[in-house]
């Protein structure tokens, strides 16, 4: 089945982004795709390689970005919603694309279950 | 439509689903219903079957006498009259949520069908793809 | 359909209307900071008691672990992990988030 993803909060503050991550990881590995996963509202700043956590915290970022580079997975930052938040084409990290809201809608109607995580 | 993944190109062409739009949040608190607003704008131009449900604080987006000028942000409410020039015609409001907001049809800035718990809670079970906020 | 709540129900409200709007035979699934009210004890679990009557229950177990609240759930509430997550939401026909 293709499960699309939106993404409406940030990393880090709150768990969305992680359970988001968790939940698009299972499906994966129990032969679903999750085609596009679109990030909206503050979830648009999941995409910043400026991203610094920690060393001994998960890196939310490369591990969107390594879910891409492994599964084809489309990250997609909507276009309105980074501009408000300064989020532009030349920090993002690999595997994300900015792209507009229509993105968001066409995930609904070609996929088979759309699931929001956000707060 | 775009130039999708390539999983994603079969049978996407002359669907219609049918999609709701959940709004919850108030508004200028957060920016959840503007940019829910901005996201069923855009779903005009996918020929989808559409509807917008007010529910919870969602019901005081709809608010007439709406003045933003002090806080000196956009006043976005006018745009829910837009919505009927962009063909989304379905707007549903929870009486219960009404109620408990002291609010009624009158105090709303645009034409809404009121449903009680259980129709909007048919209704919802109803859709293709339910969008929250 | 599946009912997403992941609020606290002593925080907010998206709980009591995501039970509001299940109708019979439809699965409301607890995960983050929801699955408190699927716990002995709290002030939630009347309404997640009275509701099992129409609608089954779920709770998302490294949620529970995580919170140290897995020894206290409530019986007749199904403790899922994420694949078991990912299984509601295709064995549904579609699905809501309260956030």
């Amino acid at each position: 089945m293709k499960i699309g993803i939106m993404v409406s909060e940030g990393p880090y503050n709150h768990q969305a982004s992680d359970t988001a991550y968790l939940f698009a990881r299972n499906a994966i590995e129990k032969g679903h795709s999750v085609p596009r996963v679109f990030f909206y509202h503050d979830g648009v700043n999941n995409s910043t390689k400026l991203t610094q956590p920690p060393q001994d915290d998960r890196n939310v970022v490369n591990r969107w970005s390594k879910l891409a580079e492994d599964h084809g997975v489309d990250l997609v930052v909507c276009v309105a919603a980074g501009m408000r938040r300064g989020i532009t084409d030349d920090i993002l990290a690999p595997g994300f694309r900015i792209s507009g809201l229509g993105q968001l809608v066409e995930a609904g109607i070609q996929c088979d279950r759309l699931v929001t995580f956000g707060d | 439509m775009s130039d999708m993944m390539d999983d994603m190109d079969e049978g996407g062409e002359g669907v219609v689903k049918k999609f709701m739009f959940v709004n919850r949040k108030a508004p200028h608190g957060t920016i959840y219903a503007l940019e829910g607003l901005e996201v069923v704008l855009i779903s005009a131009a996918f020929d989808q079957d559409v509807s917008m449900v007010f529910v919870d604080d969602g019901v005081y987006e709809l608010i007439k006498g709406v003045n933003t000028k002090g806080i000196e942000v956009k006043d976005f409410s006018k745009t829910y009259r837009a919505l009927e020039g962009y063909d989304i015609e379905k707007l549903y409001v929870e009486k219960a949520s009404m109620d408990a907001r002291g609010l009624t049809e009158d105090d709303l800035i645009v034409d809404v069908t009121v449903l009680d718990s259980a129709e909007m809670a048919n209704l919802m079970a109803e859709q293709d793809v339910v969008i929250s906020y | 359909m599946l009912h997403i709540v992941n609020k606290s129900a002593t925080e907010r409200n998206s709980l009591e209307s995501a039970l509001r709007m299940a109708t019979k035979g439809s699965a409301v699934l607890l995960i983050e900071d929801a699955v408190y009210a699927a716990t002995q004890g709290s002030v939630a679990a009347a309404k997640i008691k009275s509701a099992m009557a129409d609608v089954q229950i779920y709770a998302l177990g490294p949620d529970l672990d995580a919170r140290g609240m897995s020894s206290r759930v409530l019986d007749g509430v199904k403790v899922v992990d994420y694949g078991g997550f990912v299984d509601l939401v295709t064995e549904h026909n579609s699905c809501q988030s309260w956030l």
